[in-house]
C-alpha cells in the first residue's frame, strides 16, 4: 500500500510539472495576467453519508463504523484550449453495497489537456469511447462506484475536414490502483459528407468508423500458455437520411482466455444494429444485438465490473419506477447473448377519439434477451475452444419485458402516467443463484400529479408487482410534495405483502426532505432500504438491506 | 523546494485570478454530437445575443422528461417573448442513444438536441446529476444554474429568462 501511495505521489508531481511546462509554453507571448483572466475554474462536490441502525426484521446487519460516507470533489480549470483538473475521492469507509476496493482517500483522477484545431493531447486520466463502445469505452458512474478511467496519453488528430483519428495508451483504474494490463487503442471516424465534396449536399449523412484495441498482460499461468497480447478489431457505420437512422457496429476479438470464459481459446465477436424512424408525434426504434464470448478486460483474472475495456449495452428498457427498476433489472451477459428490442412512441392528437381534449401519449416497448444456442465441445485438454454456437439460433430466455405507458393530462391541474409491464427474469443466470426459478411478474403503476398552483404540487405513485416466485407480491406507495423552486418532502412505503414467509411481510418505509438552490442540493432521509439492485446507465450494483439516516449534499460551481 | 514554491505561486495565482473573474464564465468548448452522430463544438452554441437555456437530461430520467415536456407547452410563447433558445443535452449512452431522436420527435420537442455520450460536456460544467439546467445570457456568459426538477420550476426559470431578455442582471 505504501508503495502504491509513493508511486502515486511521484506521478502527481510529474503531472503538475507537465501542466506547468505546457502552460508556460502558451503564456510566453502574452502577459501572465492577460492569459489568466480568460481562465475559469469549475467543479462539483458530492457527499453521501449514512448512519446505520441494526434492523433484524429486514436483515440489516450492524455496521461496526456506525457511520459510512462517500465523497468527492472535482475541480477543472479551463483556459481557451487548455484544461487541467483533478478529483479527490474519500471513502470513510465506503457505503454498504459499494465495491470493497474503495477504501481511504486520494486523488485517483487528474489530467491536463491541450486542444488545438488539428490535434488535442490529453495526459493523465481520461474517459473515451470508440463508436458505440463495443471495442473501447472508459466511463464513470460515481453513484455506483463504477470507474474504469484510463491513465496514460491520448492524442486526437484531425488531418482533414471530416476525419478524426484517436490514439491512446495507458492503464485502467482499479479503485485506488491500476489494472495489470496495458491498453493501446487506435480509432478513426470519417464523416463521408465532409470528406467527399460530391456528398456535401447529399441528404444521406454517412459516418464510418474503425477501431483496433489491444491489451498486454504477462503470462504467469502454470496451467496454460496464455496470449500476452490480445487484439480486438471493430468497424461501424451510422447512416442518417431524413427521419431514418441506421447505426451498426461489429467487433471481433482474437482468443482471450480469461476467468470470465473459463480460460477457453475461442475468439469473441459482437454485432449491434439499431435503426430508428421518427417524425412529429411518432418514433420507432428497432434494435438487435448478438455478443459471443465478448468480455474484454485489462486483467484476465478480474470479474464483476472491474477493468472492462469495452462496453456491451443491455438492449432492454431502463425503467425508473422503483419496483420495476430495482427488483428485476437486466444486465448484459458478457459470455453470450442475443437480444432484440422494439420501442414505439406515439402521440394521439388533441381532438381525436383517444387524444381527447388535451391529447395522450403512448409508449410501447418489447425486449427479449436470450442465451446463444451452444454445443459443448469437451475439448478441455485439446484446443480448448469450449463450445460451438450457431449464429442465428436463439437459446433459452434470460429476460423478457413487455411494457406500455400512457401519459395523459386530464386538466390544467391533474396529469397522470400509467404503466403496465410483464417480465420474465432468469434469476439463476442474471444474479448467479443456481437453481432459483424463473420469475414471471406483472406490474402496474399509476403516477398522478396534482398541481395546486404554480408553486405547490403533489405527486403520488401507486405500484403493484404480482408474482408467484421469489419474494411474492409487492406494493409501493409514494407521496411527494414539492414547493417550487426550493423544497420537497416525500414519503415512501414498500410493502412485501405477498411474501410466502409471513414473517417477512415487511413495510420498508422511508421519509425524506430536500432543499435545493442554484447548483446546491441537500437531502435528508430516514427509513429502511430494501435489498435490491440499483442500476444507472446500464451498470447495476447489489445493495444490501439497511436502515438509518441518510444525508446527501451535492454542489456544482 | 524551488519547484514547490514555484508551483504554489503558479497555482495560487491561477486560482485567485480565476476566482476574481466574474465576467468570464463562458460556455466551455467541448466536442459533443448532433443527433446524426456528427461532431459539434459547444463553443458554437450561440443565439444572436439572446439567452440560451442548457438542459442536461436522459431518456431514463423521469424528472428530466417531466421538465422538458412541461416547458414544451409554453416554449412557443417563451421564444416569441424573449428570443430564448433551449439546448437539450442528452447524456444517454449506447444503450438508449437511439431512443433520443424518436423520443424528441415523438413528443414534438422544438429544442436543439445534442448528445454527450462520453460525458465530456457534463464534466466540463461540473454536473453531478440530471436534470441540471444552466442559463446563458446574451453575451454567452453562464449566469445561473439549477439542479433537479420539481413541478413549477419552469416558472422561476422563465422569470430569469425574461430578466435577461430585458437586459437585467441575475444575482
Amino acid at each position: 500500500m505504501t508503495h502504491t501511495l509513493l508511486r502515486k505521489g511521484n506521478s502527481f508531481k510529474l503531472f503538475i510539472l507537465t501542466v506547468f511546462i505546457i502552460f508556460s509554453g502558451s503564456v510566453k507571448a502574452q502577459s501572465f495576467d492577460q492569459v489568466m483572466s480568460k481562465g475559469k475554474i469549475r467543479g462539483n462536490f458530492q457527499l453521501d453519508m449514512q448512519y446505520y441502525q441494526e434492523d433484524t426484521i429486514i436483515g440489516a446487519e450492524e455496521v461496526p463504523e456506525r457511520i459510512l460516507s462517500n465523497g468527492f470533489l472535482n475541480l477543472v480549470y479551463t483556459n481557451g484550449g487548455f484544461s487541467a483538473g483533478f478529483r479527490y475521492e474519500s471513502y470513510m469507509n465506503a457505503l454498504l453495497g459499494f465495491p470493497e476496493g474503495y477504501q481511504g482517500n486520494g486523488i485517483p483522477y487528474r489530467y491536463a489537456s491541450f486542444d488545438q484545431k488539428q490535434f488535442s493531447i490529453t495526459v493523465g486520466n481520461f474517459y473515451e469511447q470508440f463508436g458505440n463502445g463495443l471495442a473501447f469505452r472508459t466511463y464513470e458512474e460515481r453513484g455506483l462506484g463504477y470507474d474504469n478511467a484510463m491513465d496514460g496519453i491520448r492524442i486526437k488528430y484531425r488531418p482533414l475536414k471530416g476525419v478524426e483519428i484517436t490514439g491512446l495508451t495507458g492503464k485502467q483504474r482499479l479503485f485506488f490502483d491500476y489494472g495489470e494490463g496495458i491498453v493501446r487503442g487506435l480509432d478513426a471516424d470519417v464523416y463521408m459528407n465532409d470528406l467527399i465534396p460530391r456528398l456535401k449536399e447529399s441528404k444521406t449523412r454517412i459516418l464510418l468508423g474503425a477501431s483496433a484495441v489491444s491489451k498486454y498482460q504477462a503470462d504467469q499461468d502454470s496451467r496454460f500458455v496464455l496470449p500476452e497480447n490480445v487484439a480486438l478489431f471493430g468497424g461501424r457505420a451510422n447512416i442518417t437520411r431524413g427521419r431514418f437512422n441506421l447505426n451498426t457496429e461489429y467487433a471481433y476479438k482474437v482468443n482471450d482466455p480469461s476467468a470470465d470464459n473459463n480460460f477457453i481459446y475461442r475468439p469473441g465477436e459482437a454485432l449491434f444494429i439499431q435503426t430508428s424512424y421518427s417524425q412529429k408525434g411518432l418514433g420507432i426504434v428497432l434494435a438487435a444485438k448478438r455478443n459471443d464470448n465478448m468480455s474484454f478486460r485489462s486483467d484476465r483474472g478480474e470479474s464483476l465490473q472491474n477493468l472492462l475495456i469495452n462496453f456491451i449495452p443491455a438492449l432492454t428498457k431502463q425503467h425508473t419506477y422503483n419496483l420495476l427498476a430495482t427488483l428485476y433489472p437486466y444486465a448484459t451477459q458478457l459470455n453470450g447473448e442475443m437480444a432484440f428490442q422494439a420501442d414505439l412512441i406515439y402521440k394521439f392528437k388533441k381532438g381525436t377519439l383517444l387524444g381527447g381534449k388535451r391529447g395522450m401519449d403512448i409508449q410501447l416497448n418489447y425486449s427479449t434477451a436470450n442465451n446463444l444456442d451452444t454445443t459443448r465441445l469437451n475439448d478441455e485438454d485439446g484446443k480448448r475452444l469450449g463450445y460451438e454456437a450457431d449464429y442465428f439460433d436463439v437459446g433459452e430466455v434470460y429476460f423478457k419485458d413487455f411494457n406500455v405507458m400512457l401519459t395523459k393530462k386530464f386538466s390544467s391541474k391533474v396529469k397522470g402516467r400509467f404503466t403496465y409491464a410483464n417480465l420474465v427474469y432468469d434469476q439463476d443466470v442474471i444474479e448467479g443463484k443456481p437453481g432459483a426459478p424463473k420469475i414471471y411478474a406483472n406490474i402496474g403503476i399509476a403516477d398522478v400529479t396534482y398541481k395546486f398552483d404554480i408553486r405547490n404540487s403533489i405527486r403520488t405513485e401507486a405500484q403493484f408487482l404480482i408474482t408467484e416466485q421469489d419474494q411474492g407480491d409487492w406494493a409501493t406507495l409514494l407521496i411527494e410534495y414539492s414547493y417550487s423552486p426550493h423544497w420537497f418532502v416525500a414519503f415512501l412505503d414498500q410493502y412485501n405483502y405477498g411474501n410466502p414467509d409471513p414473517s417477512k411481510r415487511v413495510h420498508y418505509y422511508n421519509g425524506s426532505f430536500g432543499y435545493n438552490d442554484k447548483g446546491n442540493r441537500i437531502t435528508l432521509s430516514y427509513g429502511r432500504q430494501r435489498a435490491g439492485i440499483f442500476c444507472v446507465g446500464g451498470v447495476c450494483r447489489v445493495v444490501p438491506a439497511s436502515s438509518g439516516v441518510f444525508l446527501s449534499i451535492t454542489s456544482s460551481f | 523546494m524551488y519547484l514547490k514554491s514555484l508551483l504554489l505561486t503558479l497555482f495560487s495565482s491561477v486560482f485567485f485570478t480565476a476566482m476574481s473573474q466574474t465576467e468570464n464564465n463562458s460556455i466551455p468548448a467541448v466536442d459533443i454530437q448532433n443527433l446524426n452522430g456528427t461532431t459539434f463544438n459547444t463553443s458554437d452554441l450561440k443565439n444572436d445575443g439572446n439567452p440560451i437555456i442548457i438542459n442536461f437530461w436522459a431518456t431514463w430520467c423521469s424528472p428530466c422528461k417531466r421538465e422538458l415536456n412541461n416547458i414544451t407547452e409554453m416554449y412557443d410563447m417563451w421564444v416569441e417573448e424573449t428570443g430564448v433558445k433551449l439546448v437539450a443535452v442528452s447524456i444517454d449512452d449506447t444503450r438508449n442513444i437511439a431512443k433520443v431522436a424518436p423520443y424528441v420527435n415523438g413528443k414534438g420537442w422544438e429544442y436543439d438536441v445534442y448528445l454527450d455520450p462520453n460525458g465530456d460536456f457534463k464534466r466540463a460544467l461540473g454536473v453531478n446529476n440530471v436534470p441540471h439546467t444552466f442559463l446563458v445570457d446574451g453575451n454567452g456568459q453562464i449566469v445561473w444554474q439549477h439542479n433537479s426538477y420539481s413541478e413549477g420550476d419552469e416558472y422561476e426559470l422563465f422569470e430569469l429568462v425574461q430578466k435577461l431578455a430585458d437586459g437585467e442582471t441575475i444575482e
